[in-house]
């Protein structure tokens, strides 16, 4: 890691490496919760014939929970990369929302270079620490985070992939509450404080419950239905409570 | 089998491609505040959806996954870390699937 970055301390830095360790330090809970998740992907890819180190690069490339967990039915069925591509696009349109909202944190003085590095490592739950982090966004703290958190994505995909089938079942149906679980933590302290993030919240759990259930509306793959409900939700939200703007400089 | 290597990286170039392209082109401040409000609920909105109802199928049984459902709202809600929540929410349900 260079450290030195002493031309630039007028504040638009890239971070040093102390942000780049605190990003580290943050990822730890993401870190253990992906060994849980991947190490559930790991296993399912065995399952469709892939091999440990083609089940690893797949997590190393992608970092993607559910794209990933999805692929592997296309690639069992030898689908067409048409049909994988159109899949991928639906089910990670949300990153998109996400690199938006993330492209608000960064000081615009960050380079594409570092842009194109954070791109990497948006997904869910690096997303959402990154983006409720108090202050600004440096790329050093990022990284940190990413480091941290593919390597257990990584680990947990060789892991389930190689021993998966010698844990007890119930502890690897167990497992699957683990990803979830790291969701509701994300989302549920801030409705404490925030009678609009609460509304929004409840609001995108039954309108999606209704997408899943509901005759003709559970023909939508799940991909969309988490678009359409973002979309709904998040815009409505913004139109009824729109947030007081605090950044006035 | 090198069809899988080619699957890999056409999901991997699809997915970098969403992420990145809006990270290296958005490059000010966005003023609109209907845009801001939006992209401070997204979060809340896309893993609220995400959670539920799918969490009632990520264990084997619907009463595991309640459980470890309501004990990952309760802690989360009283400010529990990630790792707490999410540890905690699989132990209640390992529980449970020893008692049914």
């Amino acid at each position: 890691m260079d450290v030195g970055v002493s031309e630039e301390e007028s504040g638009m830095s890239s971070g040093s490496l102390q942000d780049f360790k605190e990003g580290c330090q943050n990822a730890i809970p993401i870190c253990l919760g992906y060994i849980a998740v991947s190490f559930a992907f790991g296993i399912e890819s065995a399952k469709v014939g892939m091999t440990p180190f083609q089940a690893a690069m797949t997590s190393l490339l992608n970092v993607t929970s559910a794209g990933q967990f999805s692929a592997l039915e296309i690639i069992a069925r030898n689908g067409s990369f048409i049909e994988l591509a159109v899949l991928q696009f639906i089910i990670n349109l949300r990153y998109m929302l996400m690199s938006c909202a993330l492209s608000q944190k960064l000081d615009s003085s960050v380079s594409t270079g570092h842009r194109l590095g954070i791109s990497y490592g948006v997904t869910d739950e690096i997303f959402g620490v990154s983006v409720l982090k108090k202050g600004k966004l440096y790329p050093m703290f990022s990284y940190g985070l990413i480091f941290t958190s593919v390597f257990g994505w990584v680990l947990g995909t060789v892991l389930g992939a190689v021993a998966g089938q010698l844990l007890p079942q119930r502890l690897i149906s167990c497992l699957g509450l683990a990803i979830y679980g790291m969701f509701i933590a994300i989302i549920i302290p801030e409705t404490r404080s925030s009678k609009a993030v609460a509304l929004v919240v409840i609001c995108a759990m039954v309108m999606s419950c209704v997408f899943t259930y509901a005759p003709f509306l559970k023909l939508i793959s799940s991909g969309f239905r988490i678009i359409i409900v973002t979309i709904a939700v998040a815009a409505v939200a913004a139109i009824l409570a729109p947030i007081k703007e605090e950044r006035n400089e | 089998m090198s069809k899988v290597y080619l699957y890999i990286l056409l999901m991997a170039v699809v997915t970098y491609l969403i992420r990145a392209l809006p990270l290296t082109l958005i490059r000010k401040e966005i003023k609109s505040k209907f845009i801001r409000s939006f992209l401070y609920y997204v979060p809340y909105a896309t893993l609220a959806a995400m959670t539920f109802p799918a969490i009632l199928k990520a264990t084997d049984y619907v009463a595991s996954s309640i459980a470890g459902f309501a004990v990952a709202l309760i802690l989360a809600f009283n400010k529990k870390s990630l790792l707490t929540v999410a540890g905690c929410a699989c132990g209640a349900a390992f529980l449970v699937e020893l008692l049914l």
